[in-house]
């Protein structure tokens, strides 16, 4: 055996290359973190305009932050009583991270997490659409698993809080061409128009297989799920059952209701 | 093959050792990333560079390489680059990195990465390794490239997202072919690819590997 290859020597070449490979790695991480934090953020803008109407994906990062400054309001509400929380800043304050914070969120039991979130932050950021001061439409940020991960996206209704504008998912990672299809413009054209919640105010947005039959009473609340992805359909009406449901943005919505949007 | 030169190991892969062509691979992200030109061109400048760094970086080593872990050691090197690349892209091309997803972070597992390592960066110095790198990304580049403009212009009538065609829809006078916008055409546009480029330069046809029988005797048959 050489000295080439003997035990020690393997086990220091080893090392050596390992070490020098993180420290290069971690080195890329960290000094890129900020940028594409900065770039996580507008993507998440882009995402609103979009199923708020009010831009596409090809929009520049200057254009989005400018349309995003001018018509679209950011506040934090209380999910528990519906009310406004304006102590917090709605440009720091991340829902996500208060969802695993034990001080921010509450442990949802089994049967209630319907959306299989396991923790739902006390406070969330909304988003209004305004014009001339009035509410044009609202964009409630959800999230809920489906198939491999947790879907995180936006629905917006209009001021009316029943009609859809949009719905779209700006983070997953549901299989290509399959549950991946959620981003397929053609199957989130399928939701402008429909309402969420019935006569009583319960959500009343489905996702149904074999299509929608326009004659039915229920096509208003009907969507037709996506081929070849089941589960991942089920979980987009679980988390929309949950977050327009009493558990999610219920309170908030009936508050708006009563008082007025 | 005693000592590559320069200019032999940097213009050879292109088209008379194509790795897609000749050598076929690196076919899954070939079929995956070319449907439209610019994530084909963001892949190939991915793989080309990790090809080359990968390669010179591994032959500035080789002599202390032990053989029993070589692989395990040009894997973790070809992984960090790959790592770095993927930061960088999601950092300044944010919406391309999100279009090809998992396939960047899949060029740790493509088969020409590993391939020049092992066959050529293990053996040869640092500068020649990396030119070999970039050459061999240069011939992964042409076929990418060349699939990227034929699918992206007959399946979308457009380059880069310009349009170029009019489409029927839109008032022209092209229908696209959908196909062309689907993994399995790049299966038989790289057939046709290689069979073009078999046509030209004779020496890379295989030989067969089975002879038909001759006709047996109708004697022999019984």
């Amino acid at each position: 055996m050489s000295k080439k290859e003997s035990t020690s020597r393997t086990l220091l070449v080893a090392l050596a290359v390992s070490l020098v490979s993180s420290v290069f790695v971690a080195g890329a991480a960290v000094s890129l973190k900020p940028v594409q934090i900065e770039n996580r953020q507008l993507d998440k803008q882009r995402s609103i305009l979009s199923i708020a109407g009010l831009g596409d994906a090809e929009m520049s990062a200057r254009e989005v932050k400018a349309v995003f400054g001018s018509r679209i309001r950011a506040r934090v509400i209380d999910l528990e009583t519906g009310e406004y929380a304006d102590a917090h800043d709605p440009n720091l304050f991340d829902p996500l991270k208060a969802a695993r914070d034990p001080k921010l969120s509450d442990a949802l039991p089994g049967e209630e997490d319907i959306a299989l979130i396991k923790r739902r932050e006390r406070f969330t950021t909304v988003y209004m659409v305004e014009q001339d001061g009035k509410l044009e439409s609202l964009i409630l940020p959800v999230r809920g698993y489906g198939l491999w991960s947790t879907l995180h996206g936006f629905v917006a209704v209009k001021n009316d809080l029943n009609t859809v504008v949009g719905l779209g998912f700006y983070q997953h990672a549901e299989t290509p061409g399959l549950g991946g299809e959620v981003d397929n413009p053609k199957w989130k054209a399928l939701w402008p128009g429909k309402t969420l919640f019935d006569e009583q105010g319960k959500p009343a947005i489905r996702i149904v297989k074999g299509g929608v039959d326009p004659a039915n009473p229920e096509a208003t609340h009907q969507v037709d799920a996506l081929a070849g992805a089941t589960l991942t359909s089920n979980g987009v009406d679980r988390l929309l059952q949950f977050w327009l449901g009493e558990q999610g943005f219920g309170p908030y919505l009936a508050k708006l209701r009563t008082q007025g949007v | 093959m005693s000592k590559p030169t320069m200019k032999e190991v940097l213009l050879n892969p292109i088209f008379a050792n194509n790795p897609i062509g000749l050598q076929i691979l690196g076919i899954c992200s070939a079929l995956a990333v070319t449907s439209n030109l610019k994530t084909a061109l963001v892949m190939s400048i991915a793989l080309t560079l990790v090809t080359a760094f990968s390669s010179m970086f591994i032959s500035m080593i080789r002599s202390q390489i032990p053989g029993s872990i070589r692989m395990i050691v040009q894997m973790v090197i070809i992984a960090s680059l790959v790592i770095v690349v993927d930061q960088i892209l999601r950092a300044y091309a944010f919406s391309l990195a999100k279009q090809l997803s998992v396939f960047v972070g899949l060029i740790i597992t493509n088969c020409i990465v590993m391939g020049r390592a092992e066959a050529f960066a293990m053996q040869n110095p640092p500068l020649l390794s990396f030119m070999d790198g970039i050459g061999n990304g240069l011939g992964y580049s042409v076929v990418l490239l060349t699939l990227g403009v034929i699918r992206e212009l007959f399946g979308a009538g457009k380059l880069f997202g310009v349009e170029i065609i009019a489409l029927a829809k839109d008032g022209g006078w092209y229908v696209p072919n959908g196909l062309l916008l689907l993994p399995p055409s790049a299966f038989f546009l790289i057939g046709l690819l290689i069979w073009a480029l078999r046509s030209w330069k004779k020496d890379q046809v295989e030989k067969p590997a089975f002879k038909m029988a001759p006709q047996v005797v109708t004697k022999e048959a019984y």
